[in-house]
């Protein structure tokens, strides 16, 4: 199962412009395993990473819609993408500005997919 | 054009389907009022040209007459991008401006059509009356009935979809969406307008509102830590909406929430135009 999830995570991060990825508990916003993280504090951007994902998961919730199937967080420098797993998880990525968002979001999917 | 010429078209398109035929032969079909035909030809036309600024303004002519402003706006928009002289893209803006009432931008895209192609059917009188409501009193510029390139997009839909659900100030006043879907708060998560309906039509737009101020924090934070920069936007699908939350501002929020049938790229571009209005709003409420 380990080597099944850390074989996803470097899916991921093989697409060009992907600078890491990880894996994290959706409820307490820890990591469970992540790749090419190097010079990223993943624990602190899996726990904001939850926070985000929680936060629009309640507002999307008093909208009357469904919770986030995949969210996109665009910056000047990067974005940051996750999609929920099951098990209460996120499947996150961290990105350059010019990566291929449609490209990721597919592997993140699919390693989503993979947890199941 | 004769039903013979549309036939020679067809032809000719089906023996290459790379050719450009596919313009004359959409527009045919459009001015028939064979539209589904026509989107499908465009559209087909568009998926190997789609940097081709004629071929945006096609379908955007093709929308206008199906009713999609808002689509046909985005093609125009599209095409502008792509040719910044476009006279037809600039025309139709022009006029879907004047539909909503924005007098002043309309005469600029609609200038913009007539100095790039001054023999355009229609446009130099088309200025002339835009000019001439512009230069009325405002509670009289509504007398003015005849839009003045209506053959751009006909039949014409009413200005202002919809009516208010939840009360504030109109912000988003002739965007869509402006009672429904677009929501504008401060820092703290508190409305300062617009509005948004739940799929059972009850209001949600305060509730909504004080999630968000959350997610803005979060979402500053993470990118912080990250060395990302300044964060940009907020890009949620869900399986039944997708929703687009930025800052028109440092101190205010927008979020945009569609039906999923609308793409993230098309919620984008709407976020653009709706924190135009946004900003001019705050700039003109402080």
């Amino acid at each position: 199962m380990k080597t099944d999830i850390v074989g996803s995570l470097e899916t991921i991060t093989r697409v060009r412009g992907v600078r890491g990825a990880m894996i994290v508990s959706a409820e307490e916003g820890l990591v469970i395993a992540e790749s090419s993280m190097e010079g990223i504090d993943g624990a602190a951007v899996a726990a904001l990473t939850a926070g985000v994902i929680a936060r629009l998961a309640r507002a999307t919730e008093a909208a009357g819609r469904t919770a986030p199937a995949f969210v996109h967080l665009q910056a000047d420098g990067g974005a940051l993408l996750a999609v929920p797993a099951p098990g209460e998880l996120l499947v996150v990525a961290v990105t350059d500005p010019e990566v291929n968002v449609g490209l990721v979001r597919l592997e993140l999917r699919r390693a989503a997919e993979h947890l199941a | 054009m004769s039903n013979e010429d549309i036939r020679v078209l067809t032809v000719q398109l089906a023996a290459d389907p790379s050719s450009l035929v596919f313009l004359p032969l959409g527009e045919a079909l459009r001015r028939r009022g064979q539209l589904e035909v026509a989107a499908k030809i465009a559209i087909t036309g568009l998926t190997r040209y789609p940097e081709l600024a004629d071929a945006h303004d096609l379908l955007a002519r093709i929308l206008g007459d199906q009713g999609d402003l808002e689509r046909a706006f985005d093609e125009w928009d599209i095409a502008l991008r792509l040719d910044a002289r476009h006279a037809g893209a600039h025309k139709g803006i022009g006029f879907l401006y004047y539909v909503a009432g924005d007098l002043p931008r309309a005469l600029e895209h609609l200038e913009a059509a007539h100095a790039a192609n001054p023999g355009a059917e229609g446009v130099a009188a088309a200025v002339a009356r835009v000019r001439e409501a512009l230069a009325l009193p405002p509670s009289l510029s509504g007398q003015i009935e005849t839009p003045p390139v209506a053959h751009a997009v006909e039949p014409l839909p009413a200005p202002l979809p919809g009516g208010p659900v939840e009360s504030g100030p109109a912000v988003f006043a002739g965007l869509e969406g402006a009672h429904d879907g677009l929501l504008l708060l401060d820092g703290s998560g508190l409305r300062l307008g617009g509005g948004l309906l739940a799929p059972d039509g009850s209001a949600v737009g305060d509730a909504v509102a004080a999630h968000l101020a959350g997610v803005f924090r979060d979402a500053s934070r993470a990118v912080r830590l990250l060395a990302l920069g300044t964060w940009r936007s907020v890009a949620a699908e869900t399986a039944d909406a997708n929703l687009f939350l930025c800052a028109p501002t440092p101190d205010s929020l927008l979020l945009l929430v569609r039906d999923n049938s609308v793409p993230i790229g098309r919620l984008a571009l709407h976020a653009e135009r709706a924190s135009d209005a946004a900003r001019r709003w705050l700039g003109g409420a402080a």
